[in-house]
């Protein structure tokens, strides 16, 4: 195989790997929504204690939100700072 | 798009640095301006405030009500740093609206701030209970513990940088993708001037510059102040 090949298929490989890494996101989204859904309510049982819930339920999603972060990272040193090739292109 | 979404690197007076450090110095030297021009108006203190003293008052208390509410009263020192903080990746934030990337789209920067959280951590928690309760720390709740301590420890402004640095990166991406294709569909109609990037772009930048960049700010310092009370 040359290198040229073995670049080839190692590039898409990495595009694939960063959209499939992606796929968290999924996750984040639904359950940052359930962080919400859950808050609205609890403001509606209890309105007087609206801006404390806010201020939890932001810091809850803030941290559920990491693995999603981790992924975008994940992705973008897939796409654009792959470690990979250095070993291919010596 | 060539280089990826990295920093420009800028010559100033024959030397080469990066985007990131310009706009942070520029935003540096705006924000002492601003707080030598508080310190001056504040020269005349009166007890009942009117004009700008009122602004500031405004900020100030907000500032130590938040602090107060998340860390305790007895942790009311800290209200400072965290204004600092606050106000200061706010503004770093909000820099995209000028035309500037924003600093904090660096690894560098975020990380940064991070590691500043994390000597906050060590230095209260040292104040606190002294050098000797800040190395027992690391052994509880059982002395076996001990590296998984050590590595939460070091987790912590990895999580606060990368969080920080993954939103507002996001953002910069999402926005220069956008700018690219409306350029290219006003191109398609047959028009050479980019028409399209008028108006349409700013509904992004009032989501990502704005509203995302004051709640990241927001979020950052809530986590360290949590982070720090804990340690403590």
């Amino acid at each position: 195989m040359d290198e040229l090949t073995a670049k080839t298929i190692l590039t898409s490989v990495s595009a694939m790997g960063a959209a499939i890494v992606m796929f968290s996101a999924m996750a984040n989204a639904i359950f940052e929504g359930i962080t919400a859904y859950k808050a609205v309510e609890a403001i509606g049982r209890q309105p007087e204690a609206a801006g404390e819930i806010t201020r939890t339920m932001l810091v809850g999603q803030a941290v559920t939100e990491t693995t999603g972060i981790y992924s975008f990272v994940i992705a973008l040193s897939l796409l654009f700072a792959n470690p990979l090739i250095g070993f291919l292109v010596k | 798009m060539d280089g990826g979404f990295g920093a420009r690197l800028i010559d100033v007076a024959g030397f080469q640095i990066s985007e990131t450090i310009l706009v942070t110095w520029i935003v540096m030297a705006v924000l002492i301006a601003l707080a030598i021009a508080a310190r001056i108006v504040l020269r005349k203190f009166e007890a009942v405030p009117r004009g700008a003293q009122n602004v500031i008052e405004t900020i100030v208390e907000l500032i130590t009500n938040l602090t107060t509410s998340t860390m305790g009263e007895e942790n009311k020192g800290h209200a400072p740093f965290v204004g600092t903080m606050l106000i200061f990746i706010a503004v770093l934030n909000i820099t995209g609206l000028f035309g500037f990337r924003p600093p904090t789209a660096d690894v560098n920067t975020t990380l940064g701030f991070g590691i500043v959280t994390l000597i906050m951590m060590y230095g209260s928690s040292i104040m606190r209970n002294g050098f000797m309760g800040y190395v027992k720390g690391f052994l509880e709740p059982i002395p076996i513990l001990l590296p998984v301590n050590i590595i939460g420890d070091l987790a912590t402004p990895i999580s606060l940088g990368f969080r920080l640095f993954g939103n507002v990166l996001g953002g910069v991406i999402i926005g220069s993708l956008l700018y690219g294709a409306l350029g290219a569909a006003s191109n398609a109609i047959g028009i050479s001037i980019p028409i399209f990037q008028a108006v349409i772009p700013v509904f992004a930048h009032v989501y990502f510059d704005l509203f995302s960049g004051c709640l990241q700010s927001f979020i950052f310092v809530m986590l360290t102040m949590i982070f720090i009370t804990n340690a403590m």
